[in-house]
């Protein structure tokens, strides 16, 4: 055990799990809109809006978050029209590339965690919202999206975590997040087990961090 | 579509290949995970506070802990630790582990600690009139296990690792870090000397979602056989 190898990396593992943290919240804000978007298109009646967002949802949980990346960081720019756009400023980034998988991936995901959570609202909240006089558009805003939120904390604190996880491959596009750094130290010193207990540290005491605010949320807004 | 010819003109018969490398490197995972599972999920339900804390930091630990991080510790640590374990029975020369045991073993350990947690849900959520009928009938331990509480674990456990199944496919992906031909390896290789990522990438997803599809189906029958009788 190389005790000093591991005192000399922990800052150096800290200050990357910041920019673990800053792709995890980016992604995240930007994925829960894009769930609530897709969660609204499922409970369309129209069959294509339907099935659009069913399949959007299908393939982002289908296949591999590495996939994703790869696609839009190398695939992407080889379309010839892209790099004359504006689009190609945020594309040829690896750091936007990495949030816009990260941010499609997490919607999906979370498209069907607020689709689950729709579909459960007893219709007599519903019918009690109508039979007050409320409009549609209120009873949604101010009835069912509070109500989908709260139904929701428990698997949406776990999609967190997994997109915690999943923000390691961002390592794959060069980004030197808390994975990045810890394979770059493993790969110059030969010393894997010191660096992944402190880099696997770090990362289970975030998940430590994430586990109870959920926890203190779901017991904010719990119904009793 | 030239591009996926078979032969040397094109990638079709290697990107085959490599979907077989990939199924072949999920079943084994999934199999090493079981093994895990078997060994870590009494450990859970024990009534002994240190194995109950041994068989906690396991699930908790790779649960919270990023796939990439662990297959880096096998991909630079496994190497060693062989070596290590060798020199003790006195064999000092060099071992290479190749890259399909540390990649299946990797996944296998991550996949193992999800299919733990299944288990020990579907086995707290036997009624404890089984356990106790079981008893009552005389069955001796062995028969009590395999006879009445397995078939029932497994029909509630199958829809769960069915999920466990799909991350554990999906994770595959990440073993193309320590330069195993599956999918991923493949596709990066083709991308590479021909220069068309966009393409081989989605042909990549497309076999991914192709493997999630099918395997669910089979999943699917599997769900409908465990539960005759409900």
């Amino acid at each position: 055990m190389d005790l000093e190898l591991m005192i000399n990396s922990f800052p150096k593992l800290l200050s990357a799990a910041v920019i673990t943290l800053k792709l995890l919240s980016v992604s995240l804000l930007i994925g829960l809109f894009i769930g609530l978007f897709f969660a609204i298109l499922r409970l369309n009646k129209n069959i294509f809006i339907n099935r659009f967002a069913y399949g959007y949802s299908y393939i982002f949980r289908g296949t591999p978050l590495l996939v994703q990346i790869f696609i839009i960081y190398f695939g992407l720019g080889q379309i010839e029209y892209l790099r004359s756009t504006v689009l190609w400023v945020i594309l040829k980034e690896p750091y936007w590339c990495a949030i816009i998988a990260f941010a499609l991936n997490t919607g999906a995901y979370t498209s069907e965690i607020l689709r689950s959570a729709f579909q459960t609202i007893k219709p007599g909240i519903i019918e009690a919202g109508k039979s007050l006089g409320i409009s549609n558009k209120v009873i949604f805003y101010k009835i069912q999206i509070p109500i989908a939120i709260r139904q929701s904390l428990p698997a949406y604190g776990n999609e967190i975590i997994l997109m915690m996880k999943g923000t390691s491959l961002a390592s794959t596009v060069t980004i030197m997040d808390l994975t990045g750094v810890a394979k770059y130290i493993i790969s110059t010193t030969f010393k894997p087990i010191e660096v992944f207990i402190v880099a696997g540290g770090i990362y289970l005491f975030m998940t430590f961090i994430i586990h109870n605010i959920i926890k203190f949320l779901e017991k904010k807004y719990s119904f009793n | 579509m030239e591009l996926l010819a078979f032969g040397d003109t094109g990638w079709g018969d290697e990107l085959f290949y490599a979907t077989l490398m990939t199924i072949a490197v999920s079943i084994t995972a999934m199999i090493i995970g079981f093994l895990f599972a078997l060994v870590f999920t009494p450990l859970k339900l024990s009534k002994n506070k240190f194995l109950n804390f041994i068989a906690n930091s396991y699930t908790t630990i790779i649960r919270g802990v990023p796939e990439l991080l662990v297959i880096y510790l096998f991909f630079f640590g496994g190497t060693g630790a062989v070596i290590f374990v060798a020199s003790i029975f006195g064999y000092n020369e060099y071992i290479e582990i190749n890259a399909f045991i540390t990649g299946a073993f990797a996944i296998g350990i991550i996949s193992g600690a999800y299919s733990t947690e299944v288990f020990r849900g579907a086995i707290q959520s036997i009624d404890k009139g089984q356990f106790e009928a079981a008893n009552v009938l005389g069955l001796n331990k062995f028969g009590k296990f395999f006879k009445i509480i397995l078939p029932q674990t497994l029909r509630l456990a199958i829809p769960n690792l069915s999920n466990v199944w799909q991350i554990t496919l999906k994770d595959t992906s990440l073993i193309s870090v320590t330069g195993l031909v599956e999918i991923m390896r493949q596709s990066y290789i083709a991308a590479g000397s021909t220069r068309d990522p966009l393409f081989f990438y989605s042909f990549a997803a497309v076999l991914y979602l192709l493997l999630t599809f099918v395997s669910m189906k089979l999943i699917n029958r599997l769900e409908v056989k465990y539960s005759r009788g409900y």
